[in-house]
């Protein structure tokens, strides 16, 4: 596993994480949420914003199943995928458990949790 | 506009085990030999994808001390972007002559990563890299995959776009899988799996390669050896860095960089006689034609129309890592009438688009001979 990197623009956002919440960014003036963090709201260019907890809904924009793995040691296949949050913005993330994924497919939040306490955002098919 | 391309030449390609340094200074020089110019008539560099100050340091090779040069840094579409600024310096009088540059030996040095390479200082390295995505592939993967749900087609429809780039390179000498016999659709679909729904033959070649063009005023044009290829519009677009940036993946930057250029030049896209196309993927050649205005959405992959890729593009032809300064020297030599077997008879309109990154950056470039 990679040494996943955070500035103090997104430690916020990982550190949400540590608690299994997934965060948007809500812009305090034309409240566009908007992922990842940003210093500046890509719709109005205000820099006040506050993080939002989700309960992590969305559907699948794409996705594409991946059998050759950038580092050697990962197990293939797994599958990468766009997801549209039902908040807007779209998340680059996994989905697991899905044995044949589908555009427009809806998904729901599920965590792969990281060494050093951090997790990542993933995405599953609600039972 | 004033300006025209004068020279175009390809450096050695395919597997040549030469430093990247020779192949730029060959393609340079090759170039300059077409246009009947000399090294030391060269006042403007455009080059990029080699050392940090690239047109500081071929500069420096070809012991030039230049009045304009431009390393913008933007993936495979910036030699479009590069004409677009030549040819404003060259009118603004900050050069005369200008010559753009692109040389890789990625295939001999085995310099290129299937994942990519991620700048830690970057917000892709901490949302997008935990994931492995290979990169560029997985977005166009996604691409394909989204194109391939909206307008139910299937992979064979994709496998087609590899299928008609083999059957240009077979009539390219200088192509890569010019020997290589015929594909056919069952070929693709047989081809190991990369990233759904792109197999290995949904991919461009990972070789070595490179070319360059020289621009100067038309003014100048006219007293030198070869037609002069005319600059008559260009636009650009550049749209997002991030996989998870853009809002539908079906609708990119071609299409205000293709509607920025037909404006300029006030051309129509049906008065394009040759397409050369950055064809990266197979998804990148429908969506393109689609995208640029040629068809509707969705049925790109029947295009039926002018020749696409007269060299077999970076499917079958050559694929450096940057393929755009090459599609430019095709389109120069397509409206020349220098293409042999892979002629276009009477091309005198020809429409260049270069593609960068992730569909990240757009050029489009309208060249003419009349």
């Amino acid at each position: 596993m990679i040494d996943i990197p955070e500035d103090e623009v997104t430690a916020p956002w990982w550190d949400a994480t540590r608690q299994r919440r997934l965060t948007v960014q809500r812009c305090a003036r034309c409240e566009l949420a908007q992922l990842p963090p940003r210093v500046l709201c890509t719709g109005c260019g205000s820099t006040a914003s506050r993080l939002e907890t989700v309960d992590g809904r969305g559907v699948v924009d794409s996705y594409t199943v991946i059998h050759r793995a950038p580092d050697p040691a990962t197990e293939v296949p797994y599958t990468v995928a766009r997801v549209r949050l039902i908040e807007g913005p779209i998340l680059l993330t996994a989905l697991v458990g899905i044995p044949e994924p589908r555009c427009d497919l809806p998904v729901t939040l599920a965590w792969r949790v990281l060494p050093d306490g951090r997790a990542l955002p993933v995405f599953t098919t609600e039972e | 506009m004033s300006v025209a391309i004068v020279g175009a030449a390809e450096c050695d390609l395919g597997h040549t085990g030469l430093s990247t340094q020779q192949l730029l200074a060959q393609a340079v020089k090759r170039a300059l030999d077409d246009a009947g110019l000399r090294v030391c008539d060269v006042d403007g560099i455009a080059t990029t994808g080699h050392g940090r100050f690239p047109a500081t340091q071929l500069a420096d090779q070809l012991g030039l001390c230049p009045s304009w040069t431009d390393s913008t840094a933007a993936g495979g579409a910036v030699f479009e972007m590069y004409v677009a600024r030549a040819a404003q310096a060259i009118e603004a009088g900050q050069c005369s002559v200008a010559v753009i540059a692109f040389a890789s030996n990625q295939r001999s040095a085995r310099s290129r990563s299937i994942g990519g390479v991620y700048d830690a200082a970057t917000p892709e390295a901490q949302f997008e890299q935990p994931y492995q995505p290979l990169w560029p592939l997985s977005y166009y993967a996604m691409t394909a995959q989204r194109y391939l749900h909206t307008y139910r087609l299937d992979r064979a429809d994709l496998a087609r776009v590899a299928v008609a780039a083999r059957e240009h390179a077979l009539r390219n000498p200088a192509a890569f899988r010019h020997a290589a016999g015929p594909l056919t659709v069952d070929d693709v679909l047989a081809a190991p799996m990369i990233s759904s729904p792109l197999g290995a033959l949904d991919c461009c070649l990972v070789t070595d390669g490179g070319g360059a063009i020289v621009l100067t005023s038309l003014d100048r044009a006219r007293h030198l050896a070869k037609t002069p290829v005319r600059v008559l519009g260009y636009g650009e677009s550049v749209t997002h860095a991030a996989m998870a940036t853009p809002d539908d993946l079906l609708s990119t930057g071609a299409a205000a960089s293709g509607a920025r250029a037909f404006a300029r030049a006030a051309v129509r896209p049906e008065e394009i006689d040759v397409i050369q196309l950055y064809d990266s993927f197979t998804v990148s050649v429908p969506l393109g034609l689609e995208q640029l205005g040629f068809c509707p959405p969705g049925t790109g992959v029947h295009w039926a129309g002018v020749p696409v890729n007269t060299t077999g593009g970076g499917l079958s032809y050559c694929h450096p890592g940057q393929l755009g300064v090459l599609l430019l020297v095709e389109a120069v030599r397509q409206l020349r009438g220098e293409c042999g077997a892979r002629q276009v008879p009477g091309a005198a309109t020809a429409l260049v688009h270069g593609t960068g990154g992730i569909a990240s950056s757009h050029a489009t470039v309208i060249l003419g001979v009349r």
